[in-house]
């Protein structure tokens, strides 16, 4: 403290370097919380996989009836089921931790009070159960 | 960075909506066209029906929407499990921009293909 301002600095020959610890690429494996977290970021990419698979059939579907037939064939090929069935797999864990999650996300208020977690959470899982089934009304209408 | 601050909360939007997308109509769409029609346990739908249903023009809107928005969900997640589960974190301007340069591509893949339906 005593020296004066104009002193020139002294510095140590020590250089102290940032305390980083290396973490494994598999540190997620370590904790299954933290596995799961990756699981909801892997099912990412299977969402990715069905708009492309669906896009496809889109494609099929405005091609006409044979690229129709051509593409339900392709879908059927058991590399692409295996695949679609790992995805639906991903998809309904994306799906579920989701409307569990809803309720810490929606802060929803009637009449002054906070509308309880449970409730949300329900009305989230009556809105999956309602347009699947208004989904799969619209498709199977026109079953041969 | 001002931009990036802006832009954040907007991607994070288009995240969770996409994320809303995914878990309503997935599961059902890739239980009918990915196992039930394949495997044969239901019959599949006539080409003819396929056409009116997805020819109709609300069904185009929904479909271009939910596709862009399920893309910007997949970019989204997928660019932060790089980041997050692998440290892929010298790359990461590169990840941003084939995330979201796939996402462009699809969106403008998607308007086409629902467009020239006829």
């Amino acid at each position: 403290m005593g020296r004066q301002v104009s002193e020139p600095p002294t510095y140590t020959p020590f250089h102290p370097r940032w305390y980083r610890p290396r973490i494994s690429a598999w540190w997620w494996l370590k904790r299954r919380s933290s596995l799961a977290f990756i699981l909801r970021e892997v099912s990412s990419i299977f969402v990715g996989w069905f708009v492309v698979f669906f896009l496809l059939l889109v494609a099929a579907v405005g091609g006409g009836e044979v690229a129709y037939q051509e593409f339900m064939r392709w879908a059927a090929i058991p590399g692409i089921v295996l695949l679609n069935l790992i995805s639906l797999f991903f998809v309904v864990f994306h799906a579920v931790t989701w409307f569990n999650l809803a309720p810490q996300a929606m802060a929803v208020h009637m009449r002054g009070k906070r509308v309880p977690g449970k409730l949300i959470a329900a009305s989230n899982y009556g809105a999956w159960v309602v347009t699947s089934l208004l989904v799969a009304w619209i498709i199977l209408a026109g079953s041969r | 960075m001002a931009g990036r601050a802006k832009v954040e909360p907007f991607l994070w939007l288009l995240f969770s909506a996409g994320g809303v997308v995914a878990a309503l109509v997935i599961p059902v769409l890739l239980l009918l066209f990915g196992l039930s029609f394949p495997l044969g346990w239901l019959s599949p739908p006539s080409h003819a029906h396929m056409l009116t249903v997805l020819g109709h023009p609300l069904s185009r809107v929904t479909i271009f929407v939910s596709c862009t928005l399920l893309l910007f969900h997949w970019a989204h997640r997928f660019r932060f499990t790089l980041y997050d589960a692998l440290q892929i974190k010298h790359l990461n301007e590169l990840i941003v921009l084939l995330s979201y340069g796939a996402v462009l591509v699809g969106t403008i893949a998607a308007g086409v293909l629902v467009w020239q339906l006829p």
